[in-house]
């Protein structure tokens, strides 16, 4: 009875936390408080960069699986409930708008067109999850990619969500673009995103996932990404678990996806397998299998360029390069990334606490001879 | 038929490229292991390099010695940075686990793309021209243009040479040595190290050849052209195996041909000739279901 008090009461307060944070963010600020706009859209992206990233972990990091067309899942998410929001849901708005009031209409159409564009993204994930996860390694690796490409191909294609151009929730028909249809009333994307909503799922994101890590489904991940052919020995049964966890994964993508498309308006541009390869290096640089690597990962990765802008003016120029110069040198000199499979915690200030699943980064142990990983992993335990 | 003939030569020409490329990723791949994210920029490299050896050198205008020489200048250009590029990024992290690695190859890869463009500006730029250029007809209306004819001559010849450095010199046996088993070959005396710089060297002079052979077939260079080429390359690799040279050209042709089918031919059955990078995947994907090796590749059974 306690412990469910605490939580109530836990959750209450992440939510005034984000409430509070929310009008910080907003126009007109809190108690006089206000953010920049441009920092406000970075702190934004910065939500659903960790969204993005944490989810991915349970693929990458827990479950030692390769992917890399996280991306393809998010524009799925972000096209599904944009074209949701557009084509079928405006009817419903007007008709809560008038039984509930306007904010808790678009509140409750906003929860369900992001459930639409998660379940998209998680089917999509089915679909592409069963047949990949039989390849290993760096073969499931570009399937994953070949399958983001295709999905960015088909809707560059698709004129209905605004092909090459973006979805604007304009339609191209036969008599030029169409923005208005008086029909349907407005066709545009509705601006729903704000930081409360990208925070609280950032939030449950962390949540939901930690408690999969550390629960007994998690352990049957984490023995898949120690070694699957053991795990399957020990009665794991490892495509199951692969397939859910991709389909889980996935359909945080579709999460961040929605959130994104609510707020800048859908672009093919968006979804490259440049993005993809940002998300891993969030994962990879924050430590793989580490939420809270990840989260920090997220940041890094949002911020280390922004704040590369600051630079005078003649280096300016080069802060991409610097950029990447920079995450080159972090993988030479601190390959585990920044956190090493550990928690980032309280405990941190005792002693750096290990986690008991062992701290052996993602294949570490494929492909190298038994002598070699052995050394290895006794030099990690060094560490 | 026509029409068939000349979309057959216009995708092997495409397909010559991509196989010439494929070539340098499976060759690292078949030695560390490693997706060379970065081999893609090295073919824009090469590209940027023959530019700048054909306009500053004074080459530029068609001249057959003039070509040799940025065909080769280029080669050694990149063979140079493909050489650096291991010593300073891939060396350092080649011990560590496959996404530290990969993670690297991206860097290597943004570094590239981003210097160039910082340096030179992301806007393209002509490619001058070094080679006078007239079609050939063969019969019809199928022609054949001397550009094209020379990416067949040259993308031939290197890819027998390259056949021959690999099997019939002690180098190649060293490359084979190497790609068999990395510690057995140190322990045999092979100079490991000195092995994969060597074969950086020969798969990024391979990249830059193709980016020549493209710059002048399709005049016009930016420093972010070998993103998407140098990825329909890679899966060209994958599709034939990767880690298998003959697959990487087989593969490599395969793409090339299939890509222009598609906008030649594909309006006809219902696919637009705007899905024409899609086809590449499609092809890869359903390869990697049926046949997970790859076309040529050799499954290797996972012991316990």
């Amino acid at each position: 009875m306690l412990s469910f008090i605490k939580r109530v009461l836990v959750t209450l307060a992440i939510l005034a936390v984000l409430y509070a944070l929310n009008l910080v963010m907003s126009k007109q600020g809190l108690f006089g408080f206000g953010v920049p706009l441009y920092q406000v859209d970075l702190w934004k992206m910065a939500g659903i960069n960790i969204i993005l990233a944490v989810s991915l972990n349970l693929i990458n990091g827990f479950t030692g699986q390769f992917s890399i067309g996280h991306i393809g899942f998010m524009a799925i998410g972000a096209y599904s409930s944009t074209f949701a929001t557009v084509y079928y849901t405006q009817g419903l708005e007007r008709w809560l708008t008038g039984v509930v009031g306007a904010d808790v209409a678009a509140a409750i159409v906003f929860t369900f067109v992001i459930l639409v564009g998660a379940l998209a993204a998680a089917i999509a994930g089915l679909v592409v999850g069963i047949p990949s996860l039989r390849l290993r390694g760096d073969y499931l690796a570009i399937a994953t990619l070949g399958f983001a490409e295709i999905i960015r191909i088909i809707i560059v294609n698709t004129n209905r969500v605004g092909g090459a151009t973006g979805f604007r929730g304009c339609v191209d028909s036969a008599n030029g673009v169409t923005c208005i249809d008086e029909s349907m009333g407005r066709l545009t994307i509705p601006a729903y995103t704000n930081f409360f909503w990208i925070g609280l799922f950032a939030v449950i994101t962390i949540v939901v996932i930690y408690n999969i890590v550390n629960s007994d489904a998690g352990r049957a991940l984490i023995s898949i990404r120690e070694d699957e052919l053991a795990a399957q020995a020990m009665g794991v049964n490892t495509t199951r678990y692969k397939v859910t966890s991709f389909v889980i994964s996935s359909a945080f993508a579709g999460v961040a996806g929605a959130l994104y498309g609510h707020w800048r308006l859908p672009h093919p541009g968006d979804f490259t397998f440049g993005r993809s390869f940002e998300i891993i290096i969030m994962i990879v640089l924050g430590g793989m299998g580490s939420i809270t690597g990840s989260v920090l990962g997220a940041l890094v990765v949002t911020f280390l360029p922004e704040l590369l802008r600051q630079l005078p003016g003649g280096v300016y120029n080069y802060r991409l390069v610097i950029y990447a110069l920079l995450l080159i040198i972090i993988m030479i000199t601190r390959p585990q990334g920044m956190l090493g499979g550990r928690e980032f915690g309280l405990s941190w200030l005792k002693r750096s606490r290990r986690l008991p699943e062992g701290t052996a980064a993602v294949g570490a142990s494929k492909g190298v001879p038994v002598a070699e990983a052995t050394v290895r992993a006794e030099k990690d335990v060094e560490n | 038929m026509d029409t068939f003939v000349q979309q057959l030569i216009n995708g092997l020409n495409i397909g010559a490229i991509y196989a010439l490329i494929a070539l340098g990723y499976t060759m690292v791949y078949g030695i560390l292991r490693l997706i060379n994210f970065a081999h893609g920029d090295i073919y824009m490299v090469g590209a940027f390099a023959g530019y700048f050896i054909a306009v500053k050198a004074g080459m530029a205008g068609p001249s057959w010695g003039g070509l040799v020489v940025v065909l080769f200048g280029s080669m050694a250009v990149a063979a140079l940075v493909g050489m650096a590029i291991e010593r300073f990024a891939y060396r350092p992290v080649r011990k560590y686990s496959r996404m530290t690695t990969l993670i690297t190859a991206i860097g290597v890869s943004l570094l590239l793309e981003n210097l160039f463009v910082a340096v030179f500006g992301g806007q393209g730029r002509g490619f001058p021209q070094l080679l006078q250029d007239n079609a050939y007809h063969l019969f019809g209306n199928a022609a054949i243009s001397k550009s094209q004819i020379l990416i067949f001559v040259v993308s031939i010849a290197l890819m027998v040479l390259l056949q021959w450095i690999i099997f019939r010199t002690k180098v190649g046996t060293a490359m084979r040595a190497v790609s068999f088993n990395l510690n057995s070959a140190k322990l045999m005396g092979i100079n490991t190290n000195a092995i994969i710089t060597f074969t950086f060297a020969l798969g990024s002079a391979l990249a830059a050849a193709g980016g020549v052979l493209t710059a002048q077939y399709s005049p016009t260079i930016d420093p972010l052209m070998g993103i998407t080429t140098g990825l329909k390359a890679f899966v060209a690799a994958v599709l034939g195996g990767i880690g298998n040279i003959p697959g990487a050209v087989l593969g490599g042709l395969l793409i090339g041909v299939a890509e222009t089918m598609v906008v030649g031919y594909g309006g006809s059955i219902g696919i637009a000739s705007t899905y024409r990078d899609a086809v590449a995947f499609a092809i890869l994907i359903l390869v990697l279901l049926l046949r997970p090796s790859g076309i040529l590749g050799t499954t290797v059974q996972e012991k316990v």
